[in-house]
């Protein structure tokens, strides 16, 4: 068709199907540039993710790694001031402390056979130099000796190889050095780098999995500290959080969508739930801090405290997902139901729980995933404190993961800094298998009502 | 003899009674015509009255439904047919804006009677709905669903006896025995509905509503179900709403037009499709509207 042909078709009375070829091709484009917004937006969140995990993942992968540094000691008797191996007092109150120095000074002081560079410009070493040489040791070694001399009472006034455990500095002076070292200022002077480089020659100094994070409580010394307490305290929160949440939830959205005649009183109760579930988490810790310790008197810092307060937070929203669930259950099969005779309550119990099961675990499951991930709120009832203790019940001071992080991000530390990534990594670890409990228990459950 | 003729089975709601036809208007009576009553009356409609919320929905409706009869309601869309037998096993109850007024019998008990429970009222006036839908559970759990709540069986043996007996009735049997356990909702449209009448008859029932049974099926299924109704007629008594008057003239014994919420005549089947006595039973079925 020629273009002078084609403007008089225009003026004219135009065909049906020229004006919807004309207009294809912008269709088109127009439905190209709406699926790339699409993708533009999955892949914006795929990036950001792929950030936060990659940034998470560089600064807190070293805190599963820990330095050890191999020293001979000798359990002299005298020095330990015990006589007998097997009491347990005395292993309590041996002076390992100078055992352990006498070790170290050792190697300087008069040659020994492990620090071949040093044995032939000898000279004793001043008591700053001591100081700083005792401080490459963590605190923490001190329980090693005396754990393996507990274990092995014959072992006194023998000479033994250690594996202790480095002071952090030392850590990451040695996984700085491992990893090229560039633009790293180490907290360790010359002297004492000197001295761990030594070391590091001698094959005097290892790198092995840090299970001490795993299994140890909090502590002043980054490379004593873990997340045993704060972890078993989340637990137990979140055991009390679920353990009251679900039932109430559950129970209140049922009476709310089966029962409770549709009136001013229960169109109140509703935009109530709905304002609750918007409300600030640390107004909920305000309220748990007023009421639960101020009004009833109850410990603060426990994990049943912190439980009650974060169930507060998540009954909102276990109530709007699960009426939602509800609500999304056909009629058809409450008609079916109610036809052949079932009472209210077998309804109810046979086919809108079961049906509305998977909806209502999703909407619970996100609802505790927060819950778990909640800082705010625990800080107003008091679960911000130093815990060193593995809680042992609902009742004992604990901290929970994310206060953990918290305040060790809050540390000046450098070591802190990788045991709060890696403790995010952990929490993150717990999230999405929880989140995946929840996609596995929907299909299950989905599947044998479809 | 110009029933059926010219009619379509559709209907259009713009085409809606109220505008040419109005009572006042034409003159035209709005009591029933016909034989609403009957000396062997299963159930009983005495001066019937629903509303929903301030709309109602159903005038000052009297009607006997004999025993062991079919009985098919029939009229343009909106005229209160299905209104009208839900409130025969006072599945209306489930609806909050929904009030009825008048007295409905049972075997001469008001069923809308304050001591009246709906939960044995429903064991012996059952009821299938327009779309089938069985329960999303196996083929056995479907029919066994009512036995059990009413606590009928007390043996696995005689659960197993009343699944495979309903199921025969019902006409699934044969297609369904070798796949009871499989899921009901995995069976076609026909099979579902066949199901759910299975499911409503396990329960043994005197009294079977339907609320347009085959309106979601195709021809062959809606054979069958009809088949079934003449079966079933037998042993139970029947109230069927239809929007197809093939089916009411096929099925039924007796048919009860509907309109406006008014009940205009109740005749013999035969009577009601050749010879009908009021004008707008005779509009209706020519065809005239819809």
């Amino acid at each position: 068709m020629s273009k002078a042909k084609s403007k008089v078709s225009i003026a004219n009375n135009l065909n049906t199907i020229d004006l919807v070829q004309r207009n294809l091709a912008k269709r088109k484009r127009a439905e190209w540039r709406f699926r790339a917004y699409g993708v533009g937006a999955i892949l914006f969140g795929l990036a950001c993710l792929l950030i936060l995990f990659s940034d998470i993942i560089s600064k807190g992968h070293g805190a599963f790694m820990q330095t050890q540094i191999y020293m001979e000691v000798t359990l002299d008797s005298q020095r330990l001031n015990i006589d007998d191996p097997t009491s347990d007092q005395q292993i309590r109150q041996a002076n390992y402390d100078s055992v352990l120095a006498q070790a170290l000074i050792a190697q300087y002081e008069t040659g020994s056979t492990l620090s071949e560079n040093t044995a032939d410009s000898f000279k004793p070493l001043s008591a700053l130099d001591k100081r700083q040489l005792l401080n490459l040791i963590s605190t923490g070694a001190v329980y090693t000796i005396g754990q393996r001399l507990s274990d092995n009472p014959q072992l006194l006034n023998q000479t033994v190889g250690f594996w202790l455990i480095a002071d952090d500095d030392v850590d990451n002076y040695v996984k700085n050095i491992e990893h090229g070292g560039k633009g790293f200022s180490s907290r360790l002077n010359k002297q004492q780098q000197e001295w761990v480089n030594n070391w590091m020659a001698n094959e005097q100094v290892r790198q092995v999995f840090n299970s001490t994070f795993f299994t140890s409580g909090d502590s002043r010394e980054p490379e004593q500290a873990g997340i045993h307490s704060a972890l078993v305290g989340s637990l137990y929160m979140l055991l009390v959080t679920i353990g009251l949440t679900f039932p109430i939830g559950i129970a209140a959205a049922v009476y709310l969508e089966e029962y409770a005649a549709k009136n001013r009183v229960t169109d109140f109760i509703e935009v109530n739930i709905n304002n609750l579930a918007a409300v600030p988490s640390i107004i909920f810790g305000l309220l748990g801090l007023a009421i639960f310790i101020g009004f009833f008197d109850m410990p603060r810092s426990v994990p049943l405290m912190g439980g009650l307060v974060l169930t507060l937070m998540t009954l909102p929203t276990i109530i709007i997902s699960s009426r939602a669930a509800i609500k999304a259950v056909p009629p058809s099969i409450r008609d079916a139901a109610y036809g052949l005779g079932a009472s209210k309550m077998q309804v109810v119990l046979h086919h809108v729980v079961p049906l509305a099961m998977p909806g209502m675990l999703t909407g619970a499951i996100i609802g505790f995933a927060l819950a778990l991930g909640e800082t705010a709120p625990l800080l107003m009832i008091g679960m911000v404190a130093f815990i060193v203790d593995v809680p042992n019940g609902l009742m004992d001071p604990s901290s929970a993961l994310p206060v953990q992080i918290f305040l060790w991000a809050d540390s000046p530390e450098r070591a802190f800094v990788e045991r709060s990534s890696a403790a995010i990594m952990v929490l993150l670890a717990f999230l999405i298998t929880m989140n995946g409990l929840a996609v596995w228990l929907r299909h299950r459950l989905g599947r044998s009502y479809q | 003899m110009n029933s059926n003729s010219g009619y379509n089975g559709l209907f259009d709601p713009m085409l809606a009674p109220g505008r040419t036809l109005d009572f006042a208007q034409q003159g035209l009576s709005n009591k029933t015509v016909g034989n609403p009553f009957s000396e062997k009356a299963k159930m009983s409609v005495r001066n019937l009255n629903v509303y929903y919320d301030n709309k109602q929905a159903i005038h000052d409706v009297s009607l006997d439904i004999k025993r062991n009869e079919v009985m098919a309601m029939i009229g343009p869309s909106g005229c209160g047919k299905s209104t009208f037998l839900r409130c025969l096993n006072r599945m209306n109850d489930t609806l909050d804006n929904c009030r009825v007024e008048g007295e409905v019998t049972l075997d001469e008990h008001n069923i809308y009677d304050r001591k009246q429970d709906v939960v044995p009222l429903r064991a012996r006036v059952g009821i299938v709905f327009q779309k089938p839908n069985p329960f999303p559970k196996s083929i056995y759990e479907n029919v066994a669903y009512g036995p059990k709540v009413h606590g009928l069986v007390s043996r696995r043996a005689q659960l197993d006896e009343i699944v495979e007996d309903s199921l025969r009735k019902a006409s699934l049997w044969d297609e369904v025995k070798d796949r009871l356990f499989s899921p009901g909702t995995g069976l076609s449209g026909g099979q579902q509905q066949r199901l759910c009448i299975a499911r409503t008859i396990a329960v043994s029932p005197e009294v079977i509503l339907m609320d347009e049974p085959c309106s979601a099926l195709d021809p062959i299924a809606t054979a069958r179900i009809e088949e079934l109704m003449a079966e079933l007629s037998q042993n139970f008594t029947i109230a069927i709403v239809t929007h197809s008057m093939q089916q009411a003239a096929r099925v039924s014994n007796r048919t009860a037009y509907f309109h406006m919420g008014r009940l205009i005549e109740v005749n013999d089947t035969r009577r009601v499709f050749t010879n009908p006595e009021h004008e707008l039973t005779e509009a209706y079925i020519t065809g005239r509207f819809g």
